[in-house]
């Protein structure tokens, strides 16, 4: 804090306090307005008392990063493995639809015995389910050519959230899904109508139509009043907005499984239908902006996979040469963000730090080298390589930028 | 203990019984008409299914797309500033996976035609997805599908020809093979 700061809320601190601690409501009651910024001594002055909602400290800012087509979590301004659900982050392809809850229907039909309509109430009287797991774009790396940038920068399109809803085996056993049926399209009712074909396979595994995220309705922005949820794939297609699911014998090679969320690989061929999320990991602390003083660091991330669960998270704290394992922390779920810290005493010279992230199939995270290799440059999506951070001498952290070649 | 109690006590267990576990059917929801699914399933799989009576021609789809399209996709389809539409295949390209600044555009990247007529239909044009009727639909996937030299001019596109149309992506799509482990990184 700058002195000129000080002196400001110094100056001001006790009148502001005073003009939003308590108001009076139309009711007689006293209502909390907000949390003053700055009060001279809190033990001398009565605060707000209770109000209908809980706000923030005014001291915290967390934000996401917003674009045309994206707004990115904060991972390195996040502790823990929930991602609040207002910095959840936010990828759609024309708006965020309003829906009225009740006037809401989700239809099923195509190959099963029973088509049938159900309302928000119908899918919230099926047997409950929660689950926490982490949801990701396919296209969450940035191929940065800079220093300056952050977790959030480049790879701020994956948040996680406790969902809670009906399991879809539920759904399908309910409609008689059709043995010989193979594939579904689920679709939104955003303005792009989005539509992705998924193998009934996965609805019978783990895939979800959740209503809630957090202990609260679904937010608007991700998929109000229920989306459907597929653990540990790409989060395009955990289909927000869920309007339709129609089962079928094929998939219906919507624009989003063809012209969008293919890949470019090795031989000229396009990949398709990459629906699962390879292990990863990022050291979130420290990171750009981070100055760093000599001594002891709690070097700290979080590591994802989407075939299971996270089995070790190795650091290296001198580019790679060595790696010692990071301890994880519990919990560490299936298909969730789980976090790794390791203790390191820096001796204050110039250094590369990175993690890496194993999972129970036994993959390990690789650098971006080695998967241009297995690929090739042409694809943008399913990146998980190895992030460096570089300490500079002076304590500055800066990402250590790659060559894309 | 009385004879009632016992029988009260026994009805009690077996209703336990029974409520953990899951019936077969809960019952909930409507039956969906076949007049209402009807309406809501605008999905074309690529064999055709789903596509609506009507038909549409290039020149037709050239009017449509001047004044619908060309304002975010240019007035040829390469212009942007929106996504370029327009890239006819050529044997001489370099791979996608050598040239990541290659553009993929509906001649040389989209592996089935019926794809145009299915995405244009639910979310096009962006500022008022929804409004073409289907012959406005089927003229401008002839036009895009002329002006990425798949079609001739003369061409009709309807719901028999459609799903006909050979696209050159298409020899180039491979399933998903990452299996995660310790294999070789794919």
């Amino acid at each position: 804090m700058s002195q000129k700061m000080t002196r400001r809320r110094l100056l001001l601190g006790g009148a502001a306090t005073a003009a939003v601690a308590m108001v009076k409501s139309s009711f007689g009651k006293m209502v909390q307005t907000g949390i003053p910024e700055a009060a001279i001594d809190p033990t001398k002055q009565v605060g707000p008392l209770p109000g209908i909602l809980g706000t923030r400290s005014p001291f915290e800012h967390p934000q996401r990063k917003a674009s045309l087509t994206s707004s990115q979590t904060p991972l390195q301004d996040l502790y823990g493995i929930i991602t609040p659900s207002d910095l959840h982050f936010e990828r759609h392809h024309a708006g965020v639809p309003a829906i009225d809850p009740h006037t809401y229907e989700l239809t099923i039909h195509g190959m099963v015995d029973r088509p049938t309509v159900f309302t928000l109430a119908d899918l919230k009287r099926f047997p409950s389910v929660s689950r926490i797991c982490f949801i990701e774009c396919s296209g969450n790396f940035r191929k940065p050519d800079k220093e300056t940038i952050t977790p959030q920068d480049i790879c701020g399109l994956t948040s996680q959230s406790e969902w809670t809803g009906v399991m879809l085996s539920t759904i399908f056993r309910e409609v008689g899904v059709d043995p010989r049926a193979t594939w579904f399209l689920a679709e939104g009712s955003d303005a792009a109508v989005m539509t992705r074909s998924i193998p009934v396979s996965k609805g019978w595994d783990d895939a979800m139509i959740v209503y809630a995220q957090n202990g609260e309705a679904i937010r608007p922005q991700q998929g109000y009043p229920a989306r459907l949820l597929l653990p540990g794939w790409e989060g395009n297609t955990s289909i927000k907005w869920l309007r339709r699911i129609e089962l079928s014998d094929g998939p219906f090679m919507t624009r989003e499984e063809t012209s969008k969320y293919t890949e470019p690989v090795k031989d000229g061929k396009i990949r398709q239908f990459s629906f699962t999320m390879d292990a990863r990991s990022i050291i979130t602390y420290p990171a750009y902006p981070v100055q760093l003083q000599k001594g002891w660091v709690e070097i700290r991330g979080i590591a994802w996979s989407g075939r299971g669960k996270i089995t070790g998270v190795e650091i290296s704290t001198n580019a790679g040469k060595t790696w010692q394992a990071a301890r994880l922390q519990e919990p560490v779920m299936d298909k969730a963000h789980t976090c790794f810290r390791y203790l390191w005493q820096w001796d204050g010279d110039t250094t590369e730090i990175m993690s890496r992230a194993t999972d129970e199939t036994g993959y390990t995270q690789p650098s971006l080298k080695e998967l241009i290799a297995a690929r090739g440059i042409g694809t943008g999506y399913h990146l998980n390589p190895v992030t460096a951070w570089l300490v500079k001498r002076g304590g500055e952290v800066v990402y250590r930028p790659e060559k894309w070649k | 203990m009385p004879y009632w109690a016992c029988v009260a006590g026994i009805a009690m267990i077996s209703c336990e019984r029974r409520v953990n576990t899951a019936p077969a059917h809960f019952g909930y929801g409507r039956p969906a008409t076949q007049q209402e699914i009807a309406a809501k399933a605008i999905a074309i799989r690529p064999d055709g299914k789903g596509l609506p009576a009507g038909s549409g021609t290039v020149q037709h789809g050239a009017v449509v797309y001047a004044t619908k399209c060309a304002a975010c996709h240019g007035v040829t389809g390469v212009e942007g500033p929106f996504n370029i539409l327009v890239a006819p295949d050529t044997a001489d390209a370099i791979p996608f996976d050598r040239a990541p600044q290659r553009v993929k555009a509906i001649g040389n990247y989209w592996p089935y035609a019926t794809t145009v007529f299915d995405y244009v239909r639910r979310a096009m044009p962006f500022n008022a997805p929804g409004s073409l009727s289907d012959n406005e639909v089927y003229s401008v996937t002839a036009y895009l599908l002329y002006a990425n030299k798949l079609i001739d001019s003369t061409a009709v596109m309807n719901a028999k020809t459609l799903p006909g149309i050979v696209m050159p992506a298409r020899k180039y799509y491979v399933t998903d093979n990452r299996k995660g482990g310790d294999g070789p990184y794919e």
